[in-house]
């Protein structure tokens, strides 16, 4: 109501021109369509924030009524009835081994890069295209990963990691191969969160060690990294978060078999060499769009899936937290 | 560094093995000549098409599928990624934006596969039950039946799953924005929100370019989820259908990888899902460079973004 706020008698004849000075720009004051976009971003904003109620409250409605304490530690049986199906300890426990394969490649190799591309990035034609390359592997979908992972773990050369036929034909699939196409989704994550951790240090830390003779690798290694060791953490639980609610690498990668299925009788290296499935290809197989199609043991699984990834969640929040050297940009957490 | 050369493999030795389908089918590869469906049953059971190779394939109804799904979504997100960004760094309340900012986080954390599950189980039921009618059924039945797995609903949550990337990126553009310049236009008099409009979006603008292009290359490489809700068959919708062309099934490209995957693929069934993947690539491969490019203008006014 714009007229509204004119003081009285603004227009009456003879007086000067009133000039209006709002105290404070109000909303009210507004043209129409102006007012009509302003009203729209709260709809927006708020629209969100019901949208990811929907999310969280369905899951947990459906979820919960379908979860029982049985299923943690059944392994999963083929059943057209859901109720003799199972449970998804199997793929709890894949989860559980494709991410601690794709973390122990991606933490130590995304720190390298990271540490390399901040503090020497030298000759910087190669800084530049490692940069590039990084953000390329950010940007190529999960699917292509997999299908590039398949044509090269197929090779006989790489019959080690996987099954090996006899007539000389590789599978391709199994928990070592997708614990390591897994890796690169996490990279980038891992890379990103040092650089920005290294790029907040004050110079005169790095300014002090080299005062004291440290070379830059000393430097590097017992100064600025231990400096950052939460933002290296936070990118490592972003990394864990891609990987546990990655699908598309473990249905071509791990076979999303039944259960898993261990290559010979090595306990452990057998297993790491064999198929298996993990909670997300576990959802996906129990979906109506899979083959199982039991929608109580799909719920069940997603729900502890999306648990696990709140809990990530506030797990980085808190680490990000604790990093708050200056401003941190929560924009670059995603 | 072994990433550099990783990208290089990886064009090299998909390009490699998707080279056969490639080569068997030309340019007609990208056409639209033949029945998906029927292309692939022939070269899973082994048994050439009558008149065609065993790599015979033509792309058009998975590419057009991918078209439409991409372009719907990214359209619905760029509208309402940039109405949150803007609510969020211009309009929130201190306690609304301490809400907002880890739901976008959460909405970006939930995997694929249970946008997928909602999708499959809740979304494509309501659609089913409220959206389409007897009539619209009967209207195409001929062709198609419509299930609630659509277009629509894929390119619903499709908007829901890339929206957090663009409010993100937006986000931190709007308010890496000089406050001088805003200023400067607040002290001209003008209110708020066009201060918002002229200055500061136009300011981020390449940001929120670049930030629609990731989006995109997102949305392209969405498998599982679309190969639950998306209908799963490569059914070219036709915009002809009047509205009818929302509720008709499509069935995109990465999609199509998961479904027509099975344990030992081999021959002309591998040679085509790695020529899809190619396409894939070199389209992921072309939308990094492009958000590259479009984001050199903030150089120029010293946003680094």
């Amino acid at each position: 109501m714009a007229t509204a706020e004119l003081p009285s008698g603004a227009n009456a004849p003879g007086a000067p021109p009133a000039i209006v000075r709002p105290r404070h720009d109000s909303t009210a004051a507004w043209p129409l369509i102006d007012r009509l976009g302003y009203w729209l971003c709260w709809v927006t904003g708020i629209g969100l924030c019901v949208i990811a109620a929907a999310i969280v409250l369905f899951m947990l409605v459906e979820g919960i009524s379908a979860l029982r304490l049985n299923l943690f530690v059944e392994s999963p049986a083929a059943s057209l009835h859901q109720s003799q199906s199972g449970g998804f300890l199997d793929p709890l426990i894949g989860t559980f081994i494709v991410t601690t394969i794709g973390i122990l490649i991606a933490a130590p190799a995304g720190v390298a890069i990271a540490a390399w591309l901040s503090e020497y990035g030298r000759p910087s034609w190669l800084a530049r295209a490692v940069e590039s390359s990084i953000e390329m592997i950010a940007g190529v979908p999960s699917i292509v990963l997999a299908i590039f992972g398949l044509i090269i773990f197929s090779r006989s050369i790489f019959g080690f990691l996987s099954q090996q036929a006899s007539d000389g034909s590789v599978t391709g699939e199994s928990f070592l191969v997708a614990g390591i196409v897994m890796s690169l989704l996490a990279l980038p994550l891992v890379v990103g969160a040092t650089r920005e951790a290294l790029a907040q240090l004050p110079g005169r830390l790095r300014e002090a060690s080299y005062a004291l003779g440290k070379t830059r690798a000393t430097t590097i290694r017992s100064v600025l990294l231990p400096a950052i060791r939460p933002g290296i953490a936070s990118g490592v639980v972003l990394g864990i978060g891609r990987i546990v609610g990655d699908t598309a690498i473990i249905v071509i990668l791990l076979g999303a078999t039944l259960k898993n299925e261990p290559v010979g009788n090595v306990p452990l290296l057998g297993t790491l060499r064999g198929t298996g499935s993990t909670l997300t290809s576990y959802v996906y197989n129990n979906s109506p769009a899979g083959e199982g199609n039991a929608p109580q043991k799909a719920y069940a699984a997603a729900f502890v899936l999306l648990m696990i990834v709140l809990a990530l969640n506030a797990l980085v929040t808190r680490l990000s937290r604790g990093l708050s050297l200056g401003t941190t940009d929560w924009t670059a957490k995603l | 560094m072994g990433v550099l050369g990783l990208i290089g493999l990886m064009v090299v030795t998909v390009g490699i093995n998707a080279w056969p389908s490639f080569s068997a089918n030309g340019l007609s590869w990208f056409g639209n000549s033949g029945n998906v469906v029927l292309q692939f049953r022939a070269m899973h059971a082994g048994m050439a098409l009558p008149g065609h190779s065993l790599l015979y394939f033509s792309a058009w109804p998975l590419i057009w599928g991918t078209i439409l799904v991409t372009v719907v979504a990214v359209a619905l997100a760029l509208v309402f990624s940039t109405l949150a960004a803007i609510f969020l760094t211009e309009f929130a309340p201190g306690p609304v934006r301490r809400v907002l900012e880890p739901v976008v986080r959460l909405l970006a954390g939930v995997p694929s596969v249970v946008y997928g599950l909602i999708g499959i189980l809740a979304v494509a039921r309501v659609v089913e039950e409220n959206f389409i009618s007897n009539a619209r059924k009967q209207s195409v039945a001929y062709v198609v039946q419509l299930n609630g797995k659509d277009l629509m609903t894929a390119a619903l949550i499709l908007t829901v799953m890339i929206m957090p990337i663009m409010v993100a990126l937006t986000s931190s553009a709007l308010a890496s924005v000089p406050a001088s310049w805003r200023e400067g236009s607040a002290a001209l008099g003008v209110n708020r929100w066009r201060t918002i409009w002229r200055v500061s979006l136009r300011t981020a603008r390449p940001a929120i370019a670049a930030a629609t292009v990731l989006a995109t290359a997102r949305a392209l490489g969405e498998a599982i989820m679309l190969a639950m809700v998306s209908g799963g068959r490569p059914f070219a919708a036709n915009p002809l259908d009047g509205l009818t062309f929302l509720f008709e099934p499509v069935q995109p490209l990465a999609a199509t990888i998961v479904q027509e995957f099975g344990g030992q693929t081999s021959g002309p069934v591998a040679s085509t899902i790695y020529a899809i993947a190619m396409v894939l690539l070199v389209s992921a491969a072309f939308l990094s460079f492009a958000a590259w490019a479009v984001k050199q203008p903030l150089k120029r006014y010293g946003i680094g973004v």
